[in-house]
């Protein structure tokens, strides 16, 4: 038990844990805004607009997320030197950031799509009839109600983005939680068992109050009608 | 009929001094539903101060000249002006020409997650830019004066079909639009709710508000307006003075389709 203690300290399973957490953290938060714009996008009285959305969404939903995080450092970093930070480090955090951004805003984009479909047609007429230009009956009207339909499907997407964190490690990001137990094991294998559990429970906890959440929310937060 | 003689301005010049210039003006409108031709050669006329009550079988497209009139439904040939001005295409300028024109739907629908103060203040606040304060004020005057000021903090959801529907009017006269459209404002109210919105409406009519109300309801009809149009398969078939129309219509289709709803 010692032993297993002083592995744990010495790998930092927490400040890899604080890595995952990070990059859930802006991912979700980029995804959001990236994806309610592709929804907007999907709904919005522009054919262009309505079909770039859709592409966005077949394409990035399609496509295995390893391959969008290699690329960011392989193609973005490497062959288009798009750069986020001179710190090196950084920069392949950002990197992942991004390619999870991307590939999740996809997922974002058909939650908020799903959460407009509970929006009555009738309430986007009533905004117009008024005189509201698309843009505010959109803000003011129909994404509030659409978000609040969405909670369960965002906090599924939530879900998926947070266990997703550990594909950095397909982008660089040595020090995430996959990557340090990978190396734990093969620094001590007779723990094998003990690490495995160590970085399973972390996320049970990490992951486990969020679907709770958004459970929770759906219903307090449900519009009536 | 308590004010001055109906007109036909389709057919026969004016005969009421009351009523003013043309408000609503739909020449030759024509729309189809893919192969449905659901509006067929419309020519209508709406004068400033006048009530029109559209009345036709179920399926008739009541409710697509009703919403081509403010653009929620596109139409293929054809013009709408209002208050002599044509109808945009799309964009800002539609929005601002819709603004004018007030919209009463058979299922209200109140922006759900808006208390009732909010949905009357909304369009004043962020179509017209009426101050905070202001809207306020205005909007909880019109809510008092449709009789539901006491649910001003209400969510929609919380109050019955009758109170929905006067908050409803009371949002759409916020804007002091210069004409109310109605689709059959009553046909989702319990029988004991209807006479409640009715007088609201009465009101509003007597007050001079020009209205365009596609009802079955026969009382509005008799005592508010001016003009009766009848409506079937996507054409004016027949138009009168609701005194007229309901005790010697004209047309085969709107006698046997009288004899339908007077039957119960
Ligand atoms: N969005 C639509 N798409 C296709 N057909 C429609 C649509 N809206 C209405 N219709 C059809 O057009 C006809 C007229 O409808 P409507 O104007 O609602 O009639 P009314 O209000 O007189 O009952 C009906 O046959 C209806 O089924
Ligand atoms: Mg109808």
């Amino acid at each position: 038990m010692e032993q297993y203690l002083e592995i744990v300290r010495t790998f930092d399973v927490l400040g890899a844990f604080w890595v995952n957490i990070r990059l859930a953290f802006l991912a979700s938060i980029l995804a959001l805004v990236l994806g309610s714009l592709l929804a907007l996008f999907r709904i919005s009285p522009i054919p262009t607009l309505r079909w770039a959305g859709g592409a966005y969404v077949t394409v990035f939903r399609n496509m295995p997320l390893t391959i969008i995080m290699v690329f960011m450092t392989l193609g973005a970093w490497g062959q288009l030197n798009f750069v986020l930070s001179r710190d090196f480090d950084t920069n392949f955090f950002r990197l992942a950031v991004v390619g999870l951004a991307v590939y999740h805003a996809a997922f974002v984009c058909e939650a908020i799509r799903s959460g407009v479909n509970t929006v009555p047609i009738g309430q986007a007429e009533a905004a117009r009839a008024i005189g509201l230009p698309f843009l505010a009956s959109a803000r003011l009207i129909i994404l509030p109600q659409a978000f609040r339909g969405a909670i369960a499907p965002l906090g599924n997407v939530t879900i998926a983005l947070i266990k997703n964190t550990t594909v950095a490690a397909a982008a660089s990001v040595a020090t995430e939680t996959s990557s340090v137990m990978r190396t734990m094991i093969e620094f001590s294998s007779s723990y094998i068992y003990a690490i495995f559990f160590t970085f399973a429970i972390g996320y049970l906890i990490l992951v486990t109050p969020v679907g709770l959440a958004s459970t929770y929310f759906s219903q307090r937060l449900a519009v009536r009608r | 009929m308590d004010h001055g003689e109906a007109t036909t301005t389709t057919e026969h010049a004016p005969t009421s001094s009351r009523l003013g210039h043309p408000l609503v003006e739909m020449v030759d409108v024509n729309k189809h539903f893919g192969d449905l031709h659901v509006l067929r050669d419309i020519n209508l006329t709406v004068r400033k101060g006048e009530v029109l009550v559209v009345i036709g079988p179920s399926g008739s497209g009541k409710s697509t000249l009703c919403r081509a009139i403010n653009r929620l439904e596109t139409i293929d040939s054809g013009a709408i002006r209002i208050d002599g001005e044509p109808m945009p295409e799309e964009g800002r300028d539609l929005a601002r020409l819709r603004a004018d024109v007030g919209m009463v739907f058979q299922s209200f629908n109140l922006f759900a997650h808006k208390t009732v103060l909010d949905n009357v203040t909304l369009g004043p606040r962020k179509v017209r830019g009426t101050r905070k304060d202001k809207a306020r004020e205005e909007g909880l005057a019109l809510l008092d004066r449709v009789g539901v000021k006491n649910q001003a903090h209400k969510l929609p959801a919380q109050l019955s079909g009758g109170p929905q529907q006067r908050v409803a009017i009371a949002r759409s006269l916020a804007m002091h639009p210069k004409v109310m459209l109605f689709d059959e404002p009553m046909s989702a109210l319990d029988p004991e709710m209807i006479n409640e919105v009715l007088d609201v409406m009465v009101a509003l009519a007597r007050e001079g508000m020009t209205m365009v109300v596609i009802t079955h309801e026969m009382g509005f009809a008799r005592k508010a307006a001016d003009r009766v149009v009848f409506m079937s398969d996507g054409q004016i078939v027949e138009e009168a003075t609701p005194e007229e129309f309901f005790t010697h219509p004209k047309s085969d289709r709107a006698k046997d389709f009288l004899s339908k709803i007077l039957t119960h």
